[in-house]
């Protein structure tokens, strides 16, 4: 299932043979004024190295607070937070908040969503790689630090790195902020990287470009990924694995191949259905899931998607597992209570065409 | 960065301009009674009152007045004829190290506080410290100087003597000095702090939800160095354009209250005695030096600002 290719790094301390990210049952909930928001609800996954694991869902759908529960980001007094996130056999959630920090772009790096702001404004780029750099290593001097951020700039593809090593966040452009924060990210030559939605405020052009970026550093220095996006154009350049989340839970997961050309849950045929494509001929309007992503502090009873569901029959009330349908194929699973057979009939729309529109 | 100094104080100085003929104009001009007669005080003979119209120019234009009185002023030959026939600059000259002595030492004190303060506040913000931190700081903006410096005075100077009760001493012998203006700077002091640890709080918690604080967090920084290195450095902002305005409107001779209670004869308290005798020369005198010093101030901030947030540094073509 994941291309381990050769140049990959030995996995650093912990037990070994294991997979590199292991997240077990990984709940997070946070008390707010309202209630308890169930943000993520029993998440299992694991990433082995060199291998790209794309998170897809729609906002709110818990895929980012996954990521940051990973490295502990979302730690406060209202959280509360269960499971487990194993690195190398190493449980983190049980970890101190400073030996966390250890773990934190050392050995995963985490990049997000908008450039523009993810930096701090007030100090140069080469700075805040040297900062990342001696946080995990205060023996190494200023000026090699300094020399070591203009070599990553290069690395991923600034022009003229030791000039520009030295300009402010906004001096430079959107894309180039982006490359600069996934240079800060492989500063320590971590082993996993996570990218929170790093293309969704990039143009088109310029999001492609740091996607080969993501995949070339992938290939070449066998950096596992975590990509979380929305969008299924990004999965399927770069991923190997999807997880698709919906309402704090996982409602399918399985290869790309597995997703893209036998989706099992009507909600994966939803987002295949509003994806333009090339090879057919344009729809007269791009279909889109009805209705709005459920609430967290009120979820549906049952199959949280069955409200937006036009194949909802009576079994929908009760919670579906998360489950292997197909005898064939025991790591594709999902959330559906519809056999294998009604879901090749019921998504297949139009002829070659994927879909969650009623049967016509 | 010097071509945006330089054009910080261009714009200063033509503020200056503006104000000094704002108050020549309302001093001059907006009463009806006879400004010669003003001038020279209560019990002025005609004769003083004819040579107080020279002097001042009031024969003349407007014009030419303005020009006459601003020349006055700024080359130290004003002379006030309601305080004793002082020399108003020199007047305002010999009250500046003891302004510059109780504002400056009165600025560290509340600064290191609210910075203290405010960020324990932020830090811990919702627990207990914060909400006691909270308590204190309202305290201490409610407590209005006068009363907070009466209490002093009369606990701390009277009932037991552990401070001497007012008046200045140079700074030629330090702990004199000092002892003289710890009562004083803490007046002063405590309204300030109070007022920017709140200022300071509501800003970290801003900043704290900033992204490149994550960012920080999520390269593996420590708790402090995120704290101080990225939420405390971009918070300052509001606490440098605070500070810019209230320490300029001290250091100009704001600072009436506290100068009078302590016997402090610098600006402040000779803004007062000018006040009191409605000696037109003076108030007119320190109005400028105070629009000085507050113009001076927000250059600086403006200046500062461009160290603080280097984007403001490219804004040159923008005034």
């Amino acid at each position: 299932m994941s291309v381990t290719p050769e140049t990959a790094p030995a996995p650093r301390g912990g037990t070994g043979g294991g997979p590199l990210l292991a997240v077990e049952n990984l709940r997070v909930g946070f008390a707010t004024e309202d209630g308890r928001l169930q943000a993520v609800d029993g998440v299992n996954f694991t990433l082995e190295p060199g291998e790209v694991l794309a998170i897809v869902g729609e906002s709110g759908s818990g895929k980012s607070v996954t990521a940051q529960t990973i490295i502990g980001l979302t730690r406060s007094p209202n959280a509360h937070i269960e499971g487990s996130v194993r690195l190398n056999g190493d449980e983190l959630t049980s970890q101190s908040e400073k030996e966390l920090q250890k773990v934190r772009g050392s050995q995963i790096a985490m990049i997000f969503q908008d450039p523009m702001t993810s930096m701090n404004p007030v100090y140069t780029v080469g700075k805040q790689i040297v900062e990342a750099i001696r946080a995990h290593d205060g023996g190494v001097k200023k000026r090699d630090a300094h020399a070591r951020a203009a070599e990553l700039l290069g690395a991923v593809g600034i022009p003229d790195p030791e000039r520009r090593v030295d300009d402010y966040p906004h001096e430079f452009s959107g894309g180039m902020r982006q490359r600069a924060m996934i240079a800060m990210g492989l500063a320590l030559e971590p082993s996993v990287l996570i990218a929170d939605e790093p293309t969704t405020a990039l143009d088109v052009t310029i999001q492609a470009q740091i996607l080969h970026l993501i995949q070339d550093l992938n290939r070449s220095r066998g950096l596992a990924t975590i990509l979380i996006t929305h969008d299924l154009g990004v999965v399927a350049e770069v991923a190997d694995r999807v997880l698709v989340m919906y309402g704090g839970k996982v409602v399918e997961q399985g290869t790309l191949d597995d997703i893209f050309y036998d989706p099992q849950h009507p909600y994966t045929w939803g987002l295949l259905g509003s994806l333009t494509r090339l090879d057919q001929p344009r729809p007269h309007r791009l279909p889109q899931i009805s209705g709005a992503p459920p609430s967290l502090l009120s979820l549906p009873t049952g199959c949280s998607f069955r409200p937006r569901c036009p194949h909802e029959f009576s079994k929908c009330a009760q919670v579906p597992g998360l489950d292997a349908h197909l005898p064939e194929d025991p790591n594709h699973r999902d959330r559906c209570w519809l056999g294998p057979e009604q879901k090749r009939k019921l998504r297949e729309v139009e002829p070659n065409r994927i879909g969650l529109e009623e049967p016509a | 960065m010097l071509r945006f100094a330089v054009r910080r104080l261009v714009g200063a100085i033509a503020v200056l301009f503006a104000i000094s003929v704002l108050v020549f104009l309302i001093f001059n001009v907006v009463p009806a009674t006879n400004p010669a007669a003003r001038i020279a005080g209560k019990n002025a003979t005609p004769q003083l009152i004819k040579n107080v119209e020279e002097e001042w120019g009031f024969d003349k234009s407007l014009p030419e007045q303005y020009w006459t009185q601003m020349k006055l002023i700024f080359t130290g030959k004003a002379t006030s004829y309601s305080l004793a026939h002082i020399n108003i600059d020199q007047r305002i000259l010999e009250g500046i190290p003891q302004t510059a002595s109780l504002c400056i030492g009165a600025a560290i004190i509340w600064l290191v506080f609210a910075i203290f303060f405010g960020y324990i506040s932020a830090i811990r913000a919702g627990g207990f410290i914060d909400r006691f931190i909270t308590v204190i700081a309202l305290i201490g903006i409610s407590m209005p100087v006068f009363w907070l410096a009466s209490i002093f005075l009369y606990y701390l100077t009277y009932k037991i003597e552990l401070f001497p009760a007012s008046g200045y001493e140079p700074l030629s012998d330090p702990v004199e000095w000092a002892k003289h203006l710890i009562l004083p700077w803490t007046c002063l002091a405590v309204l300030f702090a109070g007022f920017y640890s709140r200022v300071l709080r509501s800003s970290m918690l801003d900043v704290m939800n900033e992204d490149y604080v994550r960012t920080a967090r999520a390269k593996g920084l420590n708790q402090r160095r995120v704290m101080v290195r990225h939420v405390l450095r971009n918070s300052l902002i509001p606490i440098v354009t605070l500070f810019g305005l209230d320490f300029g409107v001290l250091i100009g001779g704001g600072a009436i209250v506290t100068e009078s209670l302590f016997q402090i004869e610098g600006v402040g308290y000779f803004t007062a005695e000018a006040l009191n005798q409605q000696d037109f020369p003076s108030i007119m005198a320190v109005t400028i030096f105070g629009a000085f010093f507050i113009v001076l101030f927000n250059t600086v901030v403006d200046i500062a600002y461009a160290y603080l947030d280097p984007r403001i540094r490219l804004g040159t073509s923008a005034v």
